[in-house]
């Protein structure tokens, strides 16, 4: 080893405590970065091995019921690859152990295994047998929440029928990797699951011979995905199409689609924070660095060491205190990479998802870590190099100081001399204060960014559950029934309110723009589902509009007062131009409202409804839960509560190791910052506080001087900080931001007395440490020095 | 340890070739609208292995005129020559590459690295030399053989600059620039310190040239060069050296 290297260790562990600081910040963006990447490209790999390997569909279309011959029309559409016709239909299912009914999703496949597009992952057990009509295969996560094995049985209501299914195997298909009930958000697999049984046993139960009601098909290389589309639609309308549609809008595909997104979003965003702020500090450790040693750089040039050397030696000073930030944060990374997928399996549902990091990304994780210390100490080796060796020999003249604004206003004389200190350290490099005033904000806002996700899902979930959602109890009918089918339901043990609701499919457009949806009707008298706004307010749709939920009415870029196209795709499907009547914000879903009574007018119908809202007397719940399991007309019930506790037991998890990651890692970062703040005011006011000791300065009165400068700066940026996370939330709740769902920008006063209470501490616990370094401080070797 | 009392008289330099020659040298500092000249046109040469002091009043261009000679800092106007290479106009790297190869400075605070070890300060230079001395016997030259691992902070001033006058000659330089080497030094030590310069001159031939400000210490010289306001006011030589130790003050 050289005599320059010796220096360099020496020099590195003489700052131990900085170097400490500035690794852990280091190994925190690092830990992000290969979290989110690992994790992204892991996610990204298994999707593109499950579809590719097990045929997920290109485009999908679900009719009324059409003849199977109209398939061979169908693969003739110029860009279509493969077709497969299938009948797809929801019962409810009584779960052996569970009270409420489930709804299941019956998916025909054929009797003798062939290949299919949306192909069947056999995890247990078997196929069906030909011969065999009740034999099924369950979904994994279904089988998994409801403890069910191969051999087990469930029984359905399968078109009126009481039927007894048994299980033949377990299974996943590309279809469901994301297995969540139609018009949810958030999967609940006790209560919904996939149920393939074989063809001919749905053609006999829903008289379907020689027809589908559902379709998938893949397209050819260099198709057009829109024209595919169009003629499809064009050919299923006479036979009830409800409208094809793409993977961007089939619902597996969306969410993992966005899932990737936001971490590719989240993996850019916050290691570039991250490493920033690394970069910063080492920038204020090294300049630092670099004027203390002046005189010896200038050695070091005296004798024939030249700009390489030197550079080359500050800039290795800035590698080496980057790479073991760099080995933790990979480490940290996989970890918490390991943890991210086995949360992300537990509702991405695929034969095989694990961390699988590739060599590029650890590399790349080094390079990056490594570009950060260069990018800090660049300026500190450029400085370095640039010293003129002559000049270096010089001692450093006195540091200029000028009567500020301060000054001439005479509010210097009211004040303590040390104050007076304290405010012309300040005032002289604004800069720097304002450099380490600036970290220090950035340490508050990641804080108040990272409770914001925490406050918004609480939020939302209040706001969804609670008080958009007051009912115990929702039922959705296989077919539109007729209005005095509400009176049945009141008729049900425990019922204690009930609220009809109309709900139509439709495809939306206006221009070249459209969107699936459906159209729900509303009446000023709902009080379980009333209509509100974000902020709650009630809103009525006027006379013959409709109301666009905000989000929607961007994608279709329809302002209010425009006109738009509705295609209905239920009973007599007509087409109509309505107003749109005005947006409404709303965190959830894509909704789209009338009036009921505009609804029916525009379907030509007398009172049709499609569900009802139930309000339930929770001691007779269990009865009336047994009677709807086998009430053959309705295809689905939710029960609220259950649904909130599943979304907590799925989601409660994941939002925990995500937050507590960003907000422990902001932590770091605040200590980092404020650590490193204050050593630096130690390195530079040494000298001058020794000599004010030597003055007869208490310990206390210097230490006064000393963290009253950092004090200053730490109060002076917390609001700024607490500022500049509002709007960092603002921008995160808008990159986001997604169809399904879109988290409101709340942030509770809870978050920001934590923010600024963690960097307090930062700031408290930083001062112990240098108070603990003053108080060793040697005067004697202080003032020889030549510093 | 110095036998003799006796200097080895000064050689005649009529008729040799300089190892230096710098001609018409000046530097000007401009600090805003301010010009301080250092240097106002400057002649000198250097010759082989000869012992030279510089004497002067404070701010007169000493060390102005050192920073110049070691390739420290490039004169405003004139010209500066090492033996056939011209050292004026030359970049960074060719001045880098001559303070390498055949200076060695001595300053006034010793500006030892303070994080190496005696040893490793001289190792310093050592490493990069081409034909350096082993660093471990370059300090017991200067009796520091016992101190090989002490730290700076661990050394007296005076052993800080004998650890500084082994560092800037263990690489066999050619020229040995000295910056008030007793500056801060008390007398006997100083005196010490001289010594060792004085030996290194007369053992290996190098070239030395010791700014002071102590008018005694001139006796112990070759020439004598006088500097004042920029200029070289008057160069005398000593037909009779005096061993540092004779010398005092
Ligand atoms: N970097 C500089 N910028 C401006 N002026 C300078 C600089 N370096 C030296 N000077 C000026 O040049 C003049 C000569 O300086 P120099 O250091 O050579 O004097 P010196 O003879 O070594 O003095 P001393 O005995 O005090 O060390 C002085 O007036 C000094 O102020
Ligand atoms: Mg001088």
């Amino acid at each position: 080893m050289t005599a320059l290297h010796h220096k360099l260790f020496r020099d590195l562990s003489r700052m131990t405590g900085q170097m400490v600081a500035i690794t852990a910040v280091l190994a925190c963006g690092i830990a992000t970065y290969v979290t989110m990447r690992a994790s992204y490209d892991s996610l990204l790999f298994a999707r593109s091995e499950y579809y590719s390997e097990y045929r997920f569909a290109d485009v999908f279309a679900h009719v009324k019921r059409a003849p199977e011959a109209l398939a061979r029309s169908i693969a003739e559409i110029p860009g279509v690859a493969a077709v497969q016709t299938r009948i797809v239909t929801d019962v409810t299912l009584d779960v052996p152990g569970l009270e409420e009914p489930a709804t299941a999703r019956l998916v025909s496949i054929p009797a003798r295994r062939v290949p299919l597009l949306n192909d069947l992952f056999l995890r247990q057990g078997r196929y069906i047998e030909a011969d065999r009509r009740d034999e099924i295969v369950i979904s994994e996560a279904f089988a998994a929440a409801n403890q069910l094995k191969t051999g087990d049985s469930v029984d359905a209501v399968v078109n009126g029928k009481w039927e007894r299914l048994r299980v033949a195997g377990i299974g996943l298909s590309p279809e469901y990797l994301y297995e969540v009930k139609p018009g949810e958000i958030f999967p609940d697999n006790r209560r919904f699951g996939v149920l393939w049984i074989s063809r001919e046993t749905l053609e006999a139960a829903f008289d379907m011979k020689e027809s589908f009601n559902d379709l998938a098909l893949t397209l050819s290389q260099g198709a057009s995905e829109l024209e595919v589309i169009e003629r499809l639609d064009h050919l299923l309308e006479p036979y009830g199409g409800l409208g094809a549609y793409g993977r961007s809008d089939q619902i597996s595909y969306r969410f993992i689609a966005d899932e990737l997104t936001e971490l590719r979003t989240m993996g850019l965003i916050l290691p570039t924070i991250f490493l920033a702020i690394v970069a910063f500090l080492l920038h204020v450790v090294m300049s630092r660095l670099v004027a203390t040693e002046r005189s010896q750089i200038a050695v070091l040039k005296a004798f024939g060491y030249g700009r390489l050397d030197i550079a080359g030696h500050y800039l290795k000073f800035g590698l080496l205190a980057a790479l073991p930030g760099s080995v933790l944060g990979i480490a940290g990374g996989l970890w918490l990479g390991s943890l991210f997928t086995g949360v992300y399996a537990r509702y991405f549902h695929f034969p095989v998802l694990r961390l699988q990091p590739n060599s590029y990304l650890l590399l790349s994780a080094v390079a990056v870590g490594a570009g950060a210390a260069c990018i800090g100490a660049l300026s500190a080796a450029r400085r370095a190099v640039a010293l003129a060796p002559a000049e270096a020999m010089r001692p450093e003249s006195p540091e200029q100081f000028r009567a500020g604004v301060l000054e001439h206003s005479g509010l210097m004389t009211w004040i303590a001399p040390a104050t007076r200190m304290i405010v012309r350290n300040l005032s002289r490099r604004p800069w720097k204060a304002l450099a380490t005033a600036l970290g220090i904000a950035l340490a508050v806002s990641i804080l108040v960014v990272g409770r914001y996700t925490i406050d918004s899902v609480n939020y939302l979930v209040d706001l969804q559950f609670r008080v958009m959602q007051r009912e115990d109890l929702t039922i959705a009918f296989q077919e539109p029934r007729p209005e005095h089918a509400r009176y049945e339901l009141a008729q049900l043990p425990g019922v204690l309110q009930v609220e009809t609701f109309r709900e139509v499919p439709a495809r939306l457009r206006f221009g070249h723009r459209s969107r699936k949806t459906s159209i729900l009707g509303t009446t000023p008298e709902d009080t379980l589902r009333p209509l509100l706004d974000r902020s709650l307010t009630r809103i009525e749709v006027p006379g013959e509009g409709i109301v666009l939920n905000s989000r929607l009415g961007e994608i279709l870029g329809a302002p209010p007062g425009s006109q738009i196209q509705i295609e209905v795709l239920e009973g007599a499907r007509p087409v109509r131009v309505v107003t749109v009547a005005g947006w409404v914000d709303q965190p959830i879903g894509l909704g789209t409202y009338m009036r009921a009574g505009a609804l029916h007018r525009m379907m030509r119908e007398a009172g049709t409804i499609s569900g009802a809202h139930l309000k339930v007397d929770p001691r007779r719940a269990a009865r009336l839960y047994s009677l709807l399991k086998r009430t053959p007309s309705i295809s689905a019930v939710a029960v609220k509560e259950v649904a909130l506790a599943s979304f907590w037991k799925s989601y409660g998890d994941t939002i925990w190791i995500s937050t507590t990651m960003l907000v422990g890692f902001a932590s770091v970062i605040a200590f980092g910052i404020v650590y490193n703040g204050l050593r630096i005011a130690l390195s530079e006011r040494g000298h001058e506080l020794a000599s004010l000791r030597v003055l007869g300065y208490t310990r206390a009165e210097i230490g006064r001087i000393l963290l009253g400068e950092q004090g200053l700066l730490l109060v002076l940026a917390i609001p700024f900080g607490l500022a500049l996370g509002y709007a960092l939330s603002f921008l995160t709740s808008h990159a986001l931001a997604r169809d399904l769902i879109r988290l409101p920008l709340v942030i509770g006063p809870v978050s920001y007395t934590y923010a600024g209470g963690i960097v307090v501490a930062a700031g408290l616990l930083s001062g112990l440490v240098v108070i603990q370094r003053l108080a060793h401080m040697d005067l004697t070797e202080v003032l020889k020095s030549r510093e | 340890m110095i036998p003799s009392t006796e200097l080895p008289p000064s050689a005649d330099l009529a008729g040799k070739e300089p190892v230096f020659h710098i001609h018409g040298v000046t530097k000007i500092y401009r600090m805003g609208d301010v010009e301080v000249h250092a240097l106002r046109g400057v002649d000198l040469d250097l010759y082989a292995g000869e012992f030279v002091v510089v004497l002067g009043p404070s701010g007169s261009g000493k060390s102005t005129l050192l920073n110049i000679l070691g390739g420290l800092d490039v004169p405003t106007a004139g010209e500066v020559h090492y033996l056939d290479h011209q050292l004026t106009g030359a970049g960074d790297a060719a001045l880098t590459r001559f303070r390498r190869e055949h200076v060695g400075f001595v300053f006034q605070f010793y500006n030892l690295i303070p994080s190496l070890t005696a040893l490793e300060n001289v190792a310093l230079v050592t490493e990069i030399a081409d034909h350096p001395m082993d660093p471990a016997e370059a300090l017991r030259m200067v009796d520091l053989g016992e101190r090989l691992h002490h730290f700076p902070s661990q050394l007296s001033g005076g052993e800080q600059q004998r650890v500084a006058i082994a560092r800037a000659v263990a690489k066999r330089p050619d020229i040995l620039l000295c910056d008030e080497p007793t500056g801060a030094l008390d007398y006997p030590t100083g005196k010490l310190v001289l010594e060792v310069l004085e030996r290194i001159n007369r053992e290996l031939g190098t070239i030395a040239v010791v700014i002071t400000h102590n008018a005694a210490i001139a006796g112990m010289a070759g020439r004598v060069i006088r500097v004042g306001s920029g200029r070289i006011v008057e160069i005398t030589r000593n037909e009779r050296r005096i061993s540092p130790s004779e010398l005092s003050w």
